[in-house]
C-alpha cells in the first residue's frame, strides 16, 4: 500500500511526540509543549519543503569538541545533519532552540541521527545539548539567547545572493520572539533588500516562559503587523502539513515569505491541556501524573511504539 | 551544611512588604528568577515585559527617575548582552536608584554558552557608577537587600536562586565592600567569589592536615573593589596569591585583585583560575566546574604552583560535602 507524502510527513510527526514525550517521562522534565506544537511544522519542512541532501554527519553524534577558537581544529557545526553546504540546496535555521529535542526526534524520525543520539541529550560531555548550540545536531547557528537567528539567516541569504547561490533559507522562529525589536529590525532589513530566498516558519502556539502570551505580553495581530512592513504572509493551520507546505510552492515574488502556523502546545498529548496556562517546561508534580503520561504513551500512534 | 531553598523568592516578598517604592520587573522568566511569589503577593507592584530587555531597562530608568526602586530579574546573560547600550545611558549615567538582579552566574547553568553569564562582571564592573555584587551562600541573597538599599545609584546582583548552601552565619549579613575572611594564614592569600568559595572550603581542611597555611578571603563586592584589604592581606602571605572565580579570567575578581597589587607595587605572584578567555557548553554544574578547571583540585594544583611542592592531596581528599540535587524541585527547569 503507497502512501501519500502528507501521511509519511504526519507519522513523522507523531514519532516526533512520542519520543519527547518518552523522554519527558524519563528525565522527568522536559519542553514538551514545544514538540506538541512544532512536530508538523518541523517533519513538512523536512520531509516535504526543504531541498536538502542526506546527511554527512555521523549518525551518533560526536562528543563535544570544545568551542569554536584559533587553536581548536575539531569544531563543527551540527548543520552536518541537514546535508552539504550546495548553491542548490536549502538551508535550515532552528531559532528558539530550546525546542532542540523536537528537533532531535525529528532527526531520528526521518533517518538522519541514531535513536541513540537521543539518549544522548542533555549529557554532560555530548553535544546533543538541552539548549541547542551550533554543534548540536541539525543547528547551525548560535541562537538560544533568542530573537538573532532571523537576522543572521538575512545575512547569510543576502550572502548567497552575491554568490549565486538558488538555494532558500528556511528560519523557523517561536511567536514569542516577536516581542524582541530586533526581530523587527530583521523584518525591515528582509523587505528592504528583498531577501525572497528568506522563509520563515512561525510556531505561534501562544505560549511563553510565563504562560500564555497575552497575559505576559501583548504582541497583537502578527500577521497585521507582518504585512505593514511588506512581507508575504499567510496564516494557517499549523498541524495541517498540507496547509503548511503550500505557501513554500508559490514562486518566490521578491518579498521574504512569513507562515504563521497556528499551533495548539497540547496537539496530540490532550493530558497536557490539564497543566494550561503552564506549559513551558513540563516535570510531572507526582508517580501517579508520571503514570498517566506513561500510559498515554502506550496508547500513542496507535500502540506502535517505533525504535 | 544546610541547603536552602527560594531564598530570594521569599526574602524579597518579606524585606519588601513596607517599601511601596520597590516595583519589581521580569523579562518572561518570572518563576526561573524567583519573583512569582512576589507577583502573586503584590501583583500591583509587579510588571511583565515580555522579552523586550533592552525595552525593560529604559523602562526601569524612566520609573526611577520618578522615586521608584525598579527591581530587574532575568538571567545575567540576557541583561548585560542585550540591554547593554540602555543600561549604561538610561540608568547609570544619570545614576537611577535601579536593581539589576541576574541570575545563573558562569557555569551554574546546563543552558550552554547563550545562557552563561561568563563575562557579566568585567563589563558591569566597567560601567560608571555601576555597584557590582556576587552573592555565594544562602545568608547573602537574603542580606543583599538590605546591604545596597543606602546605595543611591545602580546595583548589579549576580544572584543565586534554586538550592544555595549556606555557608555563612545568618548574623553577619552582607555588606557591600567589606570582605569575608574565612581564615588566616601565611602562606597563601586567596581570593574568591560566589560559588568557587564553596569548592575553596572543601580544600581548607586538606591544606590544614598537610600543613599549608592559607589566607581565605571571600569576596562579595566587586566594585568599589576592597583595594586596601586585599593588598593588606597579600602583603602578609610568604609565597603569593591565587584568585578563584565563576567567570573569565579577564576582568573578573582575579583582574581587580591584579590592578590592585600593581597599583601598589606589590611584587606578589598571582595565579588566578576561572575561565581562560573561553566560552563553556552545556553540561552539569559538577561536570563543567571540572572541565574547565574551576573546582577544587585545580585549586589545590595552583597553590602547588606556588609553593613549589606537590601536596599529595587527591580527589578523595575534597570531596563534596553537601550533595546538590541532580534534579531541583527548586526551580522552574533543568536550566
Amino acid at each position: 500500500m503507497s502512501t501519500t507524502w502528507s501521511e509519511y510527513t504526519q507519522r513523522v510527526a507523531n514519532g516526533i511526540r512520542r519520543r519527547v514525550l518518552d523522554f519527558t517521562i524519563r528525565n522527568n522534565g522536559g519542553y514538551l509543549s514545544q514538540a506538541c506544537s512544532a512536530a508538523e511544522i518541523l517533519a513538512t519542512l523536512y520531509t516535504r519543503v526543504m531541498r536538502i541532501g542526506e546527511s554527512c554527519a555521523p549518525r551518533i553524534p560526536p562528543p563535544f569538541p570544545g568551542v569554536p577558537s584559533k587553536t581548536n581544529p575539531h569544531y563543527f557545526s551540527g548543520a552536518a545533519y541537514n546535508g552539504p553546504y550546495k548553491p542548490e540546496l536549502d538551508r535550515f535555521f532552528i531559532s528558539p532552540v530550546h525546542c532542540a529535542l523536537a528537533l532531535y526526534a525529528l532527526l531520528v524520525e526521518v533517518g538522519r541521527m541514531d535513536a541513540q543520539g537521543l539518549e544522548m541529550f542533555n549529557k554532560d560531555g555530548s553535544t546533543v545539548e538541552m539548549i541547542g548550540a551550533e554543534h548540536s545536531p541539525g543547528h547551525e547557528l548560535m541562537a538560544g539567547s533568542l530573537g538573532q537567528a532571523l537576522s543572521q539567516a538575512a545575512g547569510i541569504a543576502l550572502a548567497r545572493r552575491l554568490k549565486g547561490h538558488t538555494g532558500r533559507n528556511w528560519v523557523f522562529m517561536s511567536d514569542g520572539e516577536f516581542w524582541i525589536g530586533q526581530t523587527w529590525e530583521a523584518v525591515e532589513t528582509l523587505v528592504f533588500y528583498k531577501l525572497d530566498t528568506v522563509g520563515v516558519y512561525i510556531d505561534a502556539n501562544g505560549q511563553s516562559a510565563d504562560g500564555k502570551i497575552e497575559t505576559v505580553m501583548e504582541i497583537g495581530s502578527i500577521r497585521d503587523r507582518l504585512a505593514a512592513f511588506g512581507v508575504r504572509v499567510f496564516e494557517v493551520d499549523g498541524h495541517d502539513v498540507e496547509a503548511l507546505a503550500a505557501p513554500a510552492e508559490l514562486p518566490p515574488d521578491g518579498r521574504p515569505l512569513f507562515i504563521i502556523a497556528r499551533t495548539n502546545p497540547c496537539q496530540g498529548i490532550p493530558l497536557l491541556e490539564e497543566r494550561r496556562p503552564r506549559l513551558h517546561y513540563v516535570r510531572f508534580k507526582d508517580e501517579a501524573e508520571k503514570q498517566r503520561y506513561r500510559e498515554f504513551l502506550m496508547t500513542m500512534n496507535g500502540g506502535i511504539h517505533g525504535a | 551544611m544546610v541547603l536552602e531553598s527560594r531564598v530570594h523568592a521569599r526574602k524579597l516578598v518579606e524585606w519588601a512588604k513596607d517599601k511601596p517604592e520597590v516595583v519589581v520587573f521580569s523579562a518572561d522568566l518570572t518563576s526561573s528568577t524567583e519573583v512569582d511569589l512576589f507577583r502573586d503577593t503584590y501583583p500591583d507592584r509587579f510588571y511583565s515585559f515580555g522579552m523586550t530587555e533592552q525595552n525593560m531597562m529604559s523602562f526601569a530608568g524612566g520609573m526611577a527617575r520618578e522615586g521608584f526602586t525598579p527591581f530587574v530579574h532575568t538571567f545575567a546573560v540576557f541583561l548585560y548582552r542585550r540591554a547593554l547600550d540602555q543600561i549604561a545611558m538610561s540608568i547609570a549615567y544619570p545614576n537611577l536608584p535601579v536593581r539589576i538582579f541576574g541570575f545563573l552566574p558562569g557555569i551554574t547553568t546546563p543552558g550552554g554558552a547563550t545562557h552563561q553569564a561568563i563575562d557579566d562582571i568585567a563589563i558591569m564592573r566597567a560601567i560608571p557608577n555601576m555597584t557590582v555584587i556576587e552573592t555565594g551562600d544562602a545568608t547573602e541573597v537574603e542580606s543583599v537587600f538590605d546591604a545596597i538599599q543606602p546605595i543611591r545609584g545602580p546595583v548589579y546582583v549576580r544572584q543565586l536562586r534554586g538550592d544555595i548552601p549556606r555557608l555563612f552565619d545568618p548574623t553577619e549579613p552582607l555588606q557591600v565592600g567589606k570582605a569575608r575572611i574565612l581564615s588566616i594564614g601565611s602562606d597563601i592569600a586567596l581570593f574568591s567569589s560566589g560559588i568557587c568559595t564553596e569548592e575553596a572550603l572543601k580544600v581548607s581542611a586538606a591544606l590544614q592536615r598537610v600543613g599549608v597555611s592559607m589566607y581565605h578571603v571571600h569576596v562579595n563586592t566587586l566594585k568599589p573593589f576592597h583595594t586596601q584589604e586585599v593588598v593588606e592581606i597579600a602583603s602578609q602571605v610568604a609565597y603569593g596569591v591565587i584568585t578563584f572565580e565563576n567567570h573569565t579570567i579577564i576582568g573578573g575578581l582575579g583582574s581587580a585583585v591584579a590592578e590592585a597589587l600593581a597599583e601598589t607595587g606589590l611584587g606578589k605572584r598571582l595565579i588566578r583560575i576561572g575561565l581562560r578567555d573561553t566560552f563553556a557548553h552545556g553540561g552539569s554544574k559538577t561536570y563543567l566546574m571540572k572541565y574547565y578547571g574551576l573546582d577544587a583540585l585545580t585549586l589545590v594544583r595552583s597553590i602547588e604552583q606556588l609553593l613549589g611542592e606537590t601536596l599529595g592531596i587527591d580527589e578523595d581528599d575534597v570531596q563534596i560535602t553537601v550533595q546538590q540535587p541532580i534534579r531541583s524541585t527548586s526551580k522552574a527547569e533543568d536550566l
